[in-house]
């Protein structure tokens, strides 16, 4: 059975406070994808690991979303390259490093593949999501529905460009 | 045993190093160097962020949520506390033997999150180390390194991983926020379809591994010398064994013996675990420090994990495993390996194990069986234990007469290795740190010592950005000296040469 060719992979504990971001931006994003129910297909995880690598197979496009704790601005879109994960035993491997996962495990190039990373301030566990990482979600989610409407690499290179 | 650079024989004139807001919000892990006025090694101590909030997060909640909520403590091994809680609850509504469907369901998923969680530490953090050496540059130690010149290791990482999360995602429901077990047993049998696929795949994951085992125990071997001595500390050791002595990860009662091997205590009823350990709280750390009560806590502690387990057991009752085990304590001759480096090997042999037990498992029809749940006399109080694949974890609870959680203890691998870790780190800074100044080198060495253990430094979050590990060295009037730092895409940095 072929995948649909768009995979969202967004990741984070429900349960220490802006880390959430991930999860509930896939748990909203799907909503908004309920027309193109062909073309997407959402992966949540509390982190990123080798496996998800093949989360890539048989897909045209990738997105990673992931809450960040050191962004400036409320979201971040940018594409992806296969690249060295240095993370210190922490367990959760980096989008990067998937990719690089990927290319190990079936010998060819990943798809490719896009990161949007949402600011979050406070991650606390039993802390719910707070306030400002809120109205990050939003934004993150306007720029998905933007995404959603045209699901190539080429457009979404293009609304990296602007973001 | 001593702790004789942890504390100062003479304390004046050096300052105490406390954790403040800031270093919590930021750390993983963090490491500071305290030198005496000659510049030699004074103390040296590991900061690890513990969320002691565990016990807060759960107080008031009804206790047949715990199997599902306990998952969100910790994004690395969520199975392990899933099922620890999971065990806890079945004494707490009188379950006191399983079916042997639900039985044989949890040990399924337990050994999937064992060989998923071992192969992850070894193709994905481990082997850039010890394939490249310490030494490599740090450009070259991570999976990407390994892709290009090793990509079959590589590549079966990745796919022991996914056999390991396909066979979490079967027995628990779902691929994360699993809702398997239920106190008392589990809420789904397998379908023949879903055992029959894992079953195609289960020898491929035997045989590869075995060559995991072969290759860790070829690099030890390569350089024993180093391996042997690396980070080696000796210490007391703790583990679940079975009635008959035998590896048994899921069920059994706790052993203790000395670090010459000989048995502290042995067949210990899991459920009076709070007879024989205790926990010592430390200034300058968030973790506690687990000891054996008999011998205090300067000669009490002890380490797990797998290098323990392995040499704690009889036997492993699988034939493979088994046969690797016998080789690993031969070669230790007739005194217990307490090299940091040999927990690698030890990790391999349980991933043979586990695969092997994933085998057996889904040999038995037990697992399509019907009968899932029992339940029994209700108690107020529920002990679960496991050992996960860091090490021996404990869940301990007591509810009320409303079965709301009004007392939670949890003592994780990584809080029972506490010491073992600083001790480690310790030797490694006797034997690397030369002068007043931190080089990436000892960096790189600290780390590798730190990574033999697996710890979990991840509990809190994990978000893009994350600061990974610090290292401070403080002079003899309290000045922080010089410092290193290590960032999540790998470049090093002194705030302190700035």
């Amino acid at each position: 059975m072929t995948p649909p060719p768009v995979v969202v992979i967004a990741w984070g504990n429900p349960s220490r406070g802006d880390d959430a971001l991930g999860p509930e931006f896939l748990c909203r994003a799907e909503s908004i994808a309920t027309h193109a129910r062909d073309t997407f297909e959402f992966v949540t995880d509390f982190q990123l690991q080798p496996e998800h690598a093949t989360d890539l197979e048989g897909r045209d496009l990738a997105l990673f979303v992931d809450a960040s704790r050191t962004l400036a601005d409320p979201i971040a879109f940018n594409e992806l390259k296969p690249q060295r994960d240095a993370t210190f035993t922490t367990h959760g491997m980096s989008p990067s490093g998937v990719l690089a996962a990927f290319r190990a495990a079936f010998d060819r190039d990943p798809p490719p593949a896009f990161q949007l990373a949402i600011a979050g301030v406070g991650f606390e566990l039993g802390d719910p999501i707070s306030e400002t990482a809120m109205r990050n979600l939003d934004a993150a989610l306007a720029l998905f529905t933007r995404l959603a409407v045209a699901p190539s690499a080429a457009a979404w290179r293009e609304l990296a460009q602007c973001v | 045993m001593s702790f004789e650079l942890e504390t100062a024989v003479q304390p004046a004139g050096l300052r105490r190093v406390a954790i403040d807001p800031v270093s919590r919000v930021e750390g993983h892990g963090k490491v500071t160097i305290l030198l005496d006025a000659d510049d030699h090694v004074h103390q040296v101590r590991l900061h690890i962020v513990e969320f002691r909030g565990f016990e807060m997060f759960v107080q008031g909640r009804p206790f047949w949520e715990l199997p599902v909520m306990v998952q969100r403590l910790c994004g690395i091994c969520p199975v392990s506390h899933h099922l620890a809680a999971a065990k806890a609850l079945d004494v707490i509504v009188g379950a006191t033997r399983l079916t042997p469907t639900a039985e044989k369901i949890r040990r399924l998923m337990h050994y999937g999150q064992i060989l998923q969680s071992h192969a992850l530490h070894f193709f994905h953090l481990a082997s850039p180390d010890l394939l490249f050496g310490f030494d490599s540059d740090v450009a070259k130690r991570n999976i990407m390194a390994v892709a290009a010149e090793y990509p079959d290791i590589a590549r079966k990482g990745v796919l022991l991983r996914k056999f390991g999360q396909e066979v979490i995602r079967v027995t628990s429901g779902k691929r994360v926020h699993g809702t398997g077990a239920i106190p008392g047993g589990v809420n789904k049998a397998l379908t023949r379809e879903e055992r029959d696929a894992l079953y195609a795949d289960a020898y491929v994951m035997i045989g590869w591994s075995r060559e995991a085992v072969a290759l860790v125990k070829r690099l030890h071997l390569a350089n024993a010398g180093l391996y042997n001595s690396f980070g080696a500390f000796r210490s007391n050791m703790m583990s679940l064994v079975a009635d008959d002595g035998g590896l048994d990860l899921y069920h059994g009662a706790l052993r203790a013996r000395d670090a010459d091997g000989k048995l502290i205590f042995d067949h210990l009823d899991t459920h009076r675990y709070w007879d024989q350990i205790t926990e010592e709280v430390k200034p300058w750390s968030y973790m506690k420090f687990p000891y054996l009560r008999a011998l205090g806590p300067e000669a009490g502690w002890y380490k797990v994990g797998p290098l323990v387990r392995v040499q704690n057991c009889d036997q492993i009752p699988t034939p493979l495993a088994d046969a690797e085990r016998r080789e690993f304590v031969d070669f230790g001759g007739n005194m217990p390996i307490h090299a940091t480096l040999a927990y690698h090997w030890a990790r391999m042999i349980e991933m043979l194990f586990a695969a092997e037990e994933i085998k057996a498992l889904l040999h038995d029809d037990d697992l399509l069986g019907e009968d899932l749940v029992v339940t029994g006399e209700r108690q107020r109080r529920g002990i679960g234990v496991i050992e996960a694949p860091r090490g021996t974890l404990i869940h301990h609870y007591r509810i009320n007469a409303d079965d709301q959680v009004i007392r939670a203890n949890l003592i994780v691998a990584t809080t029972h290795n506490n010491q073992a870790l600083n001790e480690s780190i310790r030797q490694v800074a006797k034997r690397y740190l030369d002068g007043r100044k931190l080089t990436e080198g000892l960096l790189n060495y600290i780390e590798v010592a730190i990574r033999a253990f697996d710890p979990c430094l991840s509990c809190a979050t994990h978000a893009l950005g994350q600061m990974p590990l610090a290292v401070e060295l403080i002079d003899a009037s309290g000045a922080c000296i010089d410092g290193l730092q290590r960032d999540g895409d790998g470049t090093v940095s002194s705030p302190q040469r700035a």
